[in-house]
């Protein structure tokens, strides 16, 4: 679908959601990944094992694994904080994000970086961000180096409500629209800034027009449908590899946590969680969908199983990996050697 | 009574200029406000407005004419019939510019004397601008690595806020010198993105107190990735730009970053002196794989140093340089600092005081052998820094000294620092503010 860059503003016509049966078995293998793997982290954490800050991922894992469907190898990726589901998606291996969680050697960043910080040149995943925004300007930065050298690749920036009323994301917004970078930006809409409801924080009531001074074409999406984020991912990407700029995607999803681990939950009712795991979660939804597709209660129980297993090795090597060695305190400080 | 006209002072550190166009001839009427020359500074070609009006009684400098002093007389104005009496007078001081060419300037900008030794085993040497060394190191970078782009506000178009850029984008084209919109923090980020995806950035900052916009993306993203993706993710970066006062640009203008940024593991922090610190310490940076914070002076920009012309000259980073060789005290400086030192010395030599100038060249990583060699040798160490003193350069030198050779100090460590208040704007509060020799000189003499 075109989407020229000469109107003011404009929402991009909805997508036909699509996604063959066997596309979607794989979409919802990767989402169930992610729902089991963090709350595997969330018992770790309970149990002492991982500490410091753990944000978890869950309730929102369609929107990670819609955008991934929509693209392809060689495609950088950036988030926030809450980046587990982000890393798995990217398919990197879930013992050593794990493990990375756990503070030891065997984890991504040898456990120096812990929950918030990791990153995979092979998998081109470029973290895993601590400070509310910054990834937004780094990630406009990969879609510079996509630019610079003339590639076809496409940056997904991923950011949340809160960081949206960032400075620097207006500051990137401007400089992507201007030098016409290839940069989807993903507002992943989960309705909390950490306790400040999105109406509390935010003056804009549709997120997805934020990028309007700019003419930034955009969609808003149901996050918590895997097809719906797919498709309009495909439109995005399109956009971007045919030189038009960059775009904007809010998707409307839920975290059914907390903002972290040591969250009251004060600010919004049990009712209101309950509602949406049963009325809109990403993995019923995708399951119901292969069920009306033939695939057989028998496929879909193993399929839970491999995955728990998957989950419980990688929660086994977290454990078992030695810490880092002492003499690492001193290590990747600088590139040595010059 | 002719009135003169005076070569205009079209920026606070200008001291000379061209006057490369007049646009009205001896005869010609004047109105206030009417053009009547063009002026190329070392930063801009502005033009000259009339203030008084009159008839162009006489042309005293020629159209083309480099290096003419502020404050010369270029032209004279009068009612028809009357003579340029002071014509004459001042005619052969501007003719000669280059005789005396910084008498007339203020005191900050005499030209550096040369205690500097030129690097050895580089050949040849000619005399340089640190601005034209800057932009020769970042050039013959750009040339020999097309992953090395510069970025920054005004830094293509406008040729440079400073001209360090200056024809720049003639030659590398807009897609690797690229004009920015007035937005640090958003840039910034943007460049640390890109390096983090192998590219390797120059960042202009048009000074550094703006770069306090982007000091986030500075210290958590360019600084710390490195060490938090276990080595995978490096930073290949060059933040660059004046730092420190300026001359009259007033306390948000004015203020030394060395200490901030050097107080930050994962940054490299070089602060070049002389032209040849500027050209070979820029090409070491840029070929640096990690972030490199680069602190350039605007009042050196225009000053003039020998400087290896060898396209292959590069300096390291974490080495010091002794620009002037003693046996009674250790002065340490930094940056313009160094011109501050060396005259101390020249004035302490005249009172039989024999002290070693060392230009530190980097702040991190400091080159310690240096300083404790020096200081083993002369038992007395000052450091000097125009910026404030408290948890500034100084303590560090100072605190280094005590840990590394307490047992050769024959008297404590003293700094020497700027005032601990925001800059003044005032010029004579300005000048109290700021390192000059006499207070080096004053410091010396406390512990000899």
């Amino acid at each position: 679908m075109a989407v020229t860059q000469d109107k003011p503003t404009k929402r991009t016509k909805k997508p036909e959601p699509a996604m063959g049966k066997d596309e979607l078995l794989d979409a919802y293998r990767t989402m169930l990944l992610i729902r089991r793997f963090e709350e595997k982290a969330g018992q770790l954490y309970g149990m002492g094992l991982i500490a410091g800050f753990c944000h978890l991922y869950i309730g929102q894992e369609a929107v990670v694994v819609g955008m991934k469907h929509a693209t392809s190898e060689g495609d950088e990726v950036i988030t926030s904080y809450r980046d587990h589901g982000h890393m798995l998606a990217c398919d990197m291996d879930p013992k050593g994000v794990m493990a990375e969680l756990t503070g030891r050697s065997g984890g991504y960043s040898h456990g120096k970086g812990g929950s918030m910080h990791m990153f995979s040149r092979e998998k081109n995943f470029f973290g895993g961000h601590g400070i509310v925004g910054a990834q937004v300007s780094l990630g406009t930065g990969l879609g510079f180096s996509n630019w610079y050298r003339g590639n076809d690749r496409v940056s997904l920036t991923y950011f949340g409500d809160g960081a949206a009323n960032q400075g620097q994301v207006y500051e990137s917004f401007n400089l992507a629209n201007l030098m016409k970078l290839p940069v989807i930006f993903i507002i992943e809409n989960n309705r909390y800034s950490m306790g400040t409801s999105v109406e509390r924080a935010t003056a804009s009531r549709d997120l997805s027009l934020n990028g309007s001074p700019w003419g930034m074409a955009s969609l808003s999406v149901d996050g918590m449908d895997v097809m719906a984020v797919k498709a309009a991912g495909e439109i995005a990407v399109a956009h971007c590899r045919a030189g038009h700029g960059p775009f904007l995607l809010e998707m409307k999803t839920y975290r059914y946590r907390g903002h972290s681990m040591s969250d009251p939950a004060k600010y919004r009712t049990r009712e209101e969680v309950q509602r949406m795991r049963a009325e809109h979660d990403c993995l019923d939804a995708a399951k119901k969908m292969l069920e009306d597709q033939g695939v057989s209660e028998a496929d879909l129980k193993k399929l839970d199983d491999d995955i728990k297993a998957r989950v419980q090795e990688a929660a086994d090597f977290a454990q078992t990996s030695p810490e880092p060695d002492e003499a690492e305190i001193w290590t990747d400080v600088l590139v040595e050697g010059v | 009574m002719a009135t003169e006209i005076l070569m205009p002072a079209l920026s606070p550190t200008m001291t000379e200029g061209k006057l490369s166009k007049w646009l009205k001839k001896v005869g010609d009427d004047v109105k206030s406000g009417d053009v009547i020359a063009e002026i190329e500074t070392d930063k801009a070609t502005m033009e000259v407005e009339a203030v008084d009006e009159g008839k162009i009684l006489s042309i005293l400098v020629e159209e083309g004419t480099e290096g003419v002093p502020v404050n010369a007389v270029i032209a004279t104005l009068g009612v028809e019939g009357e003579t340029a009496k002071a014509a004459p007078a001042a005619a052969p001081k501007v003719e000669a510019p280059k005789a005396e060419p910084k008498a007339a300037a203020p005191a900050q900008a005499v030209k550096a004397e040369h205690h500097e030794i030129a690097e050895p085993s580089w050949g040849e040497t000619k005399p340089t601008t640190v601005r034209e060394a800057l932009r020769a190191g970042m050039s013959l970078e750009m040339r020999a690595d097309p992953d090395v782009f510069l970025m920054g506000e005004e830094v293509a178009q406008y040729q440079g806020a400073y001209k360090i850029s200056q024809g720049m984008l003639d030659e590398f084209g807009p897609r690797r010198v690229i004009d920015t919109p007035i937005t640090e923090h958003g840039f910034t980020g943007m460049a640390v993105g890109a390096a983090m995806n192998g590219l390797k950035p120059i960042v202009e900052f048009m000074t550094f107190n703006f770069a306090m916009q982007a000091i986030d993306q500075i210290i958590n993203s360019a600084a710390k990735t490195l060490y938090m993706s276990g080595g995978q993710m490096g930073c290949p970066i060059v933040f660059r730009g004046p730092n420190g006062a300026a001359s009259r640009v007033g306390a948000q203008h004015s203020q030394c970053f060395a200490s901030w940024y050097a107080h930050c593991p994962g940054l490299k922090v070089v602060a070049p002196w002389s032209a040849a610190d500027a050209k070979g310490l820029m090409r070491a940076a840029i070929r640096d794989p990690n972030p490199v914070i680069f602190l350039e002076n605007e009042i050196l920009y225009g000053q003039t140093f020998d400087c290896p012309v060898s396209d292959d000259f590069i300096l390291p980073i974490g080495k010091a340089k002794v620009e002037r060789v003693g046996s009674d005290v250790t002065i340490v400086a930094f940056s313009i600092m160094v011109d501050v030192a060396l005259k101390a010395a020249e004035i302490l030599a005249g009172q039989g005081i024999s002290a070693e100038v060392i230009n530190l060249r980097t702040i991190r990583p400091l080159d310690v052998a240096t300083i404790v060699e020096s200081v083993k040798k002369t038992n007395r160490v000052v450091s000097v820094e125009e910026g404030w003193p408290f948890a500034g350069i100084g303590s560090e030198i100072c605190m280094t000294v005590t840990e590394h050779c307490f047992d050769w100090l024959d008297a404590p460590p003293v700094r020497v620092a700027g005032l601990d208040v925001p800059m003044p704007y005032a010029a004579n509060l300005e000048k109290l503010a700021l390192p000059q020799p006499n207070w080096v000189v004053d410091a010396v003499k406390k512990i000899i």
